[in-house]
């Protein structure tokens, strides 16, 4: 009986090292989710800071007693954001709308049409996923100096639309809808294109719900193509108009106005973001890649 | 080793549903030394929760688990000295057979580690027992259903545990090399001499490799037993449901003045059982074709299949939609035309209510 | 099934005709850039075909620079946020309240826009002739002197370039390391349970192994994300990263092209090329050293 009590406490003590466990395993987890969370914190603090309560803060206080709405109104008076607002959303959803029409119709023609040629371009559409923006990018700023698109919306949507991997994944989830369905619509004397838009787009509606989001927050966040391919403010995305407000807006020392400016381009994403948290995360750990 | 488990009791908290459920409820149950148990029940009847809660796995709510006369429920699984095999086997991919086998024993600290040479020794003649030798080199993935199983077996007896507990062994494996698995699980059981308790939702599976039996439903223990005691005299109309292919033929009928009556006619002497509505379950090698037999059912079909010949009737007080009686021969069932005498130890009564068993002094037909 | 040729190039012309014009072409124009000697933008001419903007670009001190920012950026960052991703998984992987809280925290950086957001980090870091910063303040707690990590010392530039992108870089790794944690199946850690595997043992033994795909996908994304920093770095130190001296190859690419120094889009083609090498070497090797690693 002694070995049995020896080993309940065996049992005991397992179960008290499983408790000091947990209990660092959720104070480490803690310590990031405050360092992730504390920038946001500090941006949308210092954004409700008047300019010269900041600038009167040798150290820096975590929290204030005085909000006020200036640095938003500022924001949007004297710097043109609400114009890079607008420029981006039309953006976004333009170019956002364009690429998931053009990926569709790609998608549909690999994945239920039979044609010569299809797995050759098919391998080469998987190759020019290796491709680095970074290398095609020069001579796109050349062709669209060239065609003379500079500052305008078509120079800066054209070469921001086709994604091989969104064509990819459409492509793998209209393969998933039974063949049976196609054969059916077939009999009843449909049309491909009438198939596609009765039955493919919304049996696979979440995957396009998901590339869609991607494609959104992807298109908010560009900043190098709009940076290159623009240098009339009119024309500004709010990646570069952040970047823009940093080295002439507001001058170098208004802090809090460039912090509301910060929270208010932030916040339509995070929105997003939350709106759509399950969907976003999905489509993301299935190999989103950002940038 | 000894298995006793006293008044084990485990509850889930469900989160959808904000409420808890009870897996298992006050389960009293002994597996005797050396004894192969099956542990037989549907899905979700609390059985694997048991075999979790055995192995320490999970903690039970209220009750006590003995191992021999040791208490064993406050123990961390790796200190009972017990061998799990999972339904799915759970064979680590990337390394080989030795080195699954081996894995147990690369856990032991201290004193009980034995030498690395003991070690293979101990693995490879783990692995003579279950007889894959041959497969030491081998990945998992290489193997087939089967041989996998054996792996799994060979792993959980490697550490020589004081008890062996299996989950549904035979379920991911087809059904001719589930016959051969199951004679091997006797085999190896018998040559080791362990404590075997395994879980299992396959009536027949249990039936033909266990010494005894436990049937659970939906966290109860219903019948503990022999596997023919159980089958022969069943404690409720679920077990006796539950048991046996084909299943058990159900009536609704009543017992008035000593007789059994099926629609309204008697078809059955059942001395002593008192009078009120019943559920009559006949076992199908219950019925005797009788021209002149009291039991007159409407004859659909005569079914030759190998040696069995059963005939598939129809009647008005039959629960199960059409019944099913195994008889002798053709000729006998085709001269019945449909009416049958019944054995009285194959006739069971139950409660209509509450379901459970009524006796009656059987006399022989 | 019947053919049907013409519809089907029909469905895939919206997308040939992009993919060509802005990624087909571009890839065999950029290359013929990078060999054109004395390219002028103005009058699209040039004098010869040759080496001659390779050897430019291997010399020039702005380029030497980018170079040694970005390697030191990628051999930093990769191992300690694919050590940290895991180390979070880890822990979020054996918790079940507070899980969704944190898994949803721990994903915002994906969301935000990195150029905004960085912004907030040069605030942070930031010493000015009015404070010194959080972070100094942070520092002076533990009686470390003031440091100025956005104009400062050479080492406190890269921390916090460092920072950043680990920051920003950690949402996605620690969301497929937890799904690839979630998918490993639970009988392998009951079973390792029941033998009485350490924890230790059942992280090298098991868990490691089994997700040790996963890893290998994200330490080769990892080298070739980090390898392609630029806007992390525009973030905290402004356009001119040049005059900053923090600049990375794709930064050095896009300076060559256009901006304050712009204008040669031959050599920003071979600075360009010479990335794709690298990162191409660098993932083959990768490839291989995890091929060899999986095998044994």
């Amino acid at each position: 009986m002694e070995q049995s009590t020896n080993l309940s406490a065996l049992g005991r003590r397992a179960d008290a090292r499983r408790r000091t466990l947990r209990a660092f395993t959720y104070l480490g987890l803690s310590l990031w989710a405050v360092l992730v969370l504390f920038p946001f914190y500090w941006m949308v603090l210092t954004s409700f800071k008047s300019y010269a309560a900041y600038n009167g803060e040798h150290i820096p206080v975590l929290y204030t007693l005085s909000p006020t709405l200036e640095n938003y109104r500022q924001a949007f008076t004297a710097v043109p954001l609400g114009r890079y607002l607008l420029n981006t959303l039309i953006f976004a959803l333009v170019t956002t709308a364009l690429m998931v029409a053009v990926s569709t119709l790609a998608a549909y023609a690999f994945a239920r049409l039979s044609f010569r040629g299809k797995d050759l371009v098919f391998g080469l559409f998987l190759s020019m996923m290796m491709i680095p923006s970074e290398l095609v990018v020069i001579t796109n700023f050349v062709t669209i100096t060239d065609l003379d698109l500079r500052n305008s919306f078509p120079g800066l949507i054209l070469p921001s639309i086709t994604s091989v991997f969104y064509i990819y994944l459409l492509k793998e989830n209209f393969e998933q809808v039974p063949d049976e369905l196609y054969r059916a619509a077939k009999v009843d004397g449909t049309s491909d294109l009438k198939y596609l838009w009765k039955v493919l787009i919304p049996i696979c509606r979440p995957t396009l719900v998901t590339i869609t989001i991607l494609k959104i927050i992807e298109c908010w966040n560009s900043y190098v193509w709009p940076r290159l391919i623009t240098d009339d403010q009119a024309y500004f995305l709010v990646s570069n108009g952040i970047q823009e407000i940093r080295e002439n807006g507001f001058g170098r020392e208004n802090i809090p106005a460039m912090m509301a400016a910060v929270v208010v381009i932030s916040v339509p994403l995070i929105l997003l973001f939350l709106a759509f948290r399950r969907k976003i995360m999905e489509g993301v750990s299935r190999g989103g890649m950002k940038g | 080793m000894e298995i006793r488990v006293e008044h084990l009791t485990k509850r889930f908290y469900d989160r959808g549903r904000r409420q808890t459920t009870t897996a298992v409820s006050d389960l009293t149950l002994t597996a005797p030394d050396g004894a192969l148990m099956g542990l037989l029940g549907p899905s979700g009847c609390g059985k694997s929760t048991t075999l979790n809660m055995i192995c320490g796995l999970e903690k039970p709510d209220e009750g006590r688990i003995f191992f021999g006369g040791e208490d064993v429920t406050d123990l961390p699984p790796e200190v009972r000295g017990v061998g799990m095999v999972f339904q799915n086997y759970a064979l680590y991919p990337h390394l080989t057979v030795l080195q699954n086998i081996l894995f147990p024993l690369e856990n032991l600290k201290g004193a009980a580690r034995p030498s690395r040479e003991e070690m293979v020794r101990r693995a490879r003649e783990t692995a003579a027992l279950v007889e894959i030798e041959a497969l030491l080199d081998r990945r998992p993935r290489e193997l087939s259903g089967g041989q996998q199983q054996r792996v799994a077996i060979a792993r959980a007896l490697v550490k020589r545990p004081r008890v062996l507990l299996l989950d549904e062994p035979l379920s991911n494996l087809d059904a001719r090399l589930r016959l051969q698995t199951r004679e091997e699980i006797c085999r190896i059981q018998r040559e080791t001499g362990i404590t075997t308790l395994f879980v299992t939702h396959d009536q027949e599976e249990a039936m033909s490799i266990s010494h005894r039996i436990a049937v659970m439903r939906e966290g109860l223990l219903m019948q503990e037993g022999a596997p023919q005691q159980v089958y022969d005299d069943p404690a409720c109309l679920f077990v006796a449901r539950f048991l046996g292919t084909p299943p058990i033929n159900v009536f609704s009928g009543e017992v008035r003045r000593g007789a059994l009556l099926l629609d309204g006619r008697a078809v059955l002497e059942v001395p002593e059982a008192a009078d009120g509505p019943v559920w009559a379950g006949i076992r199908p090698e219950g019925f005797l074709p009788r021209p002149d037999g009291p039991l007159r059912c409407a004859l659909s079909r005569v079914e030759v299949l190998g040696r069995d010949v059963s005939m598939v009737c129809t009647h008005p007080a039959c629960e199960n939609g059409s019944l099913r009686a195994i008889v002798p021969s053709r000729r006998e069932a085709e001269a019945s035309g449909g009416a049958f005498a019944l054995r009285p130890d194959k006739v069971f009564l139950f409660d209509r209510e509450r379901e459970i068993r009524i006796p009656f002094r059987a006399a022989r037909a | 099934m019947e053919r049907n040729n013409r519809k089907a190039w029909l469905y895939l012309l919206p997308a040939l005709i992009l993919l060509g014009a802005f990624l087909v072409y571009p890839l065999i124009d950029v290359l013929i850039y990078s060999f054109e000697e004395g390219f002028n933008f103005a009058s699209q001419t040039y004098f010869g075909v040759g080496l001659y903007n390779y050897r430019y670009v291997l010399r020039d001190p702005y380029f030497l620079q980018a170079l040694k920012n970005t390697f030191l950026l990628v051999l930093i960052t990769v191992p300690v946020s694919t050590a940290l991703a895991l180390l979070i998984s880890l822990g979020l992987s054996s918790i079940r309240p507070l899980r969704q809280l944190y898994q949803t925290i721990y994903f915002l950086p994906y969301v935000t826009n990195t150029l905004a957001v960085g912004l907030v980090f040069m605030v942070l870091f930031q010493k000015t002739e009015y404070t010194d910063g959080l972070v100094n303040l942070m520092l002076s707690w533990f009686g470390s002197g003031p440091v100025d990590f956005i104009d400062g010392p050479y080492w406190a530039k890269l921390f916090v370039l460092c920072f950043y992108t680990v920051w920003v870089v950690l949402p996605f790794k620690i969301l497929v390391l937890t799904s690839a944690l979630a998918s490993v199946n639970q009988d392998y850690y009951k079973a390792a349970r029941v033998d009485g595997t350490s924890r230790l043992r059942t992280f090298t033994r098991i868990t490691l192994p089994m997700i040790s795909p996963m890893i290998v996908y994200l330490v080769i994304t990892g080298f070739i994300g980090a390898f392609k920093a630029y806007s992390d770095a525009v973030a905290l130190f402004g356009t001119d990263l040049n005059a900053a001296g923090m600049n990375t190859i794709v930064g050095y690419v896009y300076d060559m092209l256009y901006g304050a120094s712009g204008g040669y889009p031959s050599y920003a083609s071979a600075a360009a090329i010479l990335l794709f090498l690298i990162v191409l070497t660098i993932t083959c090797i990768n490839l291989m050293a995890s091929r060899r690693q999986l095998q044994g």
